[in-house]
């Protein structure tokens, strides 16, 4: 006799029902009734402090971005209902790329409908079963699966470690298939901050392409918003440039950017590209007008800086196991499961709405809260956070 | 110098034992997620210490097909063959 079909869910079903027990409320089931503001939201009722979305530069409420939304959808409607190689691609998508290359200075864009499906299609576009990735360890998980999707050989690299990536390479000097380097800008669940430059030594050594995932750092570092590339100095050795529009650009969708031709043909053998609808136009509208006001507003950046340092410093302050690195996105290391479940029951309970990271899906086995700073928080609001982080680490006695 | 498949194994149940966590009875036939309790990330950052030793790479595709120790130590030989 067969299994049943949700048989494999049983281990799962532990560990849910295990958490379920210890925590008041499910940690995956928060909803944010409405949002009052980029920085505060209705949950259970209450006005909640917002430190766990990926809204850095404030844009998903932007008044030019909701003009433009609306505007589009009274003259050009709410949907394409087409894939972008059939009756989807529309005048603006068009616009859009072509605004994406000029920020990022490149001579080519595609765009997707959502940043997952970006890593996905442009993986599964640029390499094949004959192929060899390299992937950072801590790599999101739309990285691990367009590489599965693409079929290549999948190495990882220690996290961060560009001598353990060139160890890796040079194992593979041999091979006969192509090769492909990829890495974050800045790492989600951490914060941390790639190192790029060293990065692209590896890259010239052995002549490899290197793709670089900016999904959490455009709009966030460099001088003109660009990311870790820009910052570092290193954008033009970057082959392939992958994000999003769903953080700093506060809508949804994704991209990617490069100097080489082939773009074209990209599309033709991107599955996550053709065989998907395109972007609604008010949604591209929408992400145009908010990347207009990443390239206008430095200030945003810049105020965005001051908050995620005076974060970390509060943290610090309070005694707070933080990585060393200050981003916009700051997680507090906790030792064990119920230890972080208390926590981040404590914190929205207080007032404080932050992400609760399991493992696996944290890098070190251990669990985080994961917070993470917008440019529209005011000094106010971080420090309220962080005096409640401070209150109820003494409670839980962890500092 | 660690050449056999049984060097391998013996090599690789040396370094799980320098982990307090793993039980102290496991042998060539245990199994890495059942046995030992070991997360699918758990076993893919196990396999990167064994790679440095051996100096190799084992693509995560060859994890798949991978359940007890002796698996591991003859997917690493074949490897280590391979590159040789």
């Amino acid at each position: 006799m067969s299994v049943g079909i949700f048989d494999k869910y049983a281990a799962l079903k532990g560990n849910y029902d295990s958490l379920m027990t210890t925590s008041p409320r499910n940690p995956f089931g928060v909803v944010i009734e409405r949002p009052l503001s980029a920085t505060i939201g209705i949950i259970e009722g209450r006005e909640t402090l917002l430190f766990g979305t990926n809204n850095y530069l404030g844009l998903s409420q932007s008044a030019a971005a909701q003009d433009a939304a609306i505007h589009t959808a009274k003259t050009m409607g709410v949907g394409t209902t087409g894939s972008r190689i059939a009756n989807g691609t529309f005048g603006l998508h068009q616009k859009l790329e072509k605004a994406l290359a000029s920020v990022f200075r490149k001579k080519h864009a595609m765009i997707f409908s959502t940043g997952y499906q970006a890593n996905l299609g442009t993986i599964s576009a640029l390499v094949n079963k004959d192929d060899i990735l390299f992937l950072d360890a801590d790599s999101h998980a739309s990285i691990y699966d367009g590489a599965r999707l693409s079929g290549a050989q999948v190495i990882r690299f220690r996290h961060n470690d560009p001598a353990d990536l060139e160890k890796r390479v040079a194992r593979t000097d041999k091979t006969t298939g192509a090769r492909l380097i990829i890495a974050e800008g800045i790492y989600s669940m951490t914060g941390n901050i790639a190192p790029l430059k060293d990065f692209v030594e590896v890259k010239k050594r052995h002549n490899i392409p290197l793709m670089v995932d900016e999904a959490h750092s455009f709009g966030v570092l460099g001088d003109h918003g660009r990311g870790v590339a820009e910052m570092q100095g290193c954008e033009d050795d970057i082959d392939f440039i992958v994000g999003t529009f769903s953080k700093s650009l506060g809508t949804v969708g994704g991209y990617c950017v490069t100097d080489h031709d082939e773009i074209d043909l990209m599309r033709l053998c991107s599955r996550p590209y053709m065989f998907t609808a395109s972007l609604p136009p008010e949604i591209i509208a929408a992400t145009l007008a908010a990347l207009k006001e990443v390239e206008n507003r430095p200030d945003l950046r810049q105020k965005l800086q001051e908050n995620a340092a005076r974060l970390h410093q509060g943290f610090k302050s309070v005694g707070l196991n933080t990585s060393n690195f200050i981003s916009p996105v700051i997680a507090v290391t906790l030792e064990d499961i119920p230890q972080a479940i208390t926590f981040w029951n404590a914190l929205l309970d207080a007032g404080v709405y932050v992400n609760l990271s399991l493992p696996p899906a944290t890098p070190d086995n251990r669990p985080l809260l994961r917070c993470s700073v917008m440019a529209a928080h005011s000094a106010t609001e971080i420090d309220q956070a962080v005096e409640t982080f401070g209150t109820i680490a003494k409670e839980l006695k962890l500092v | 110098m660690t050449d056999s498949v049984a060097d391998i194994s013996h090599m690789i149940l040396q370094k799980l034992l320098e982990n307090p966590k793993v039980p102290r009875d496991i042998s060539d036939d245990s199994r890495i997620v059942e046995d030992l309790a070991f997360d699918s990330l758990a076993v893919m950052n196990f396999v990167m210490e064994i790679e440095d030793t051996l100096d190799v790479s084992v693509p995560l595709d060859k994890l798949a097909d991978i359940r007890t120790i002796k698996d591991l130590a003859v997917c690493l030989h074949a490897i280590k063959a391979e590159q040789a």
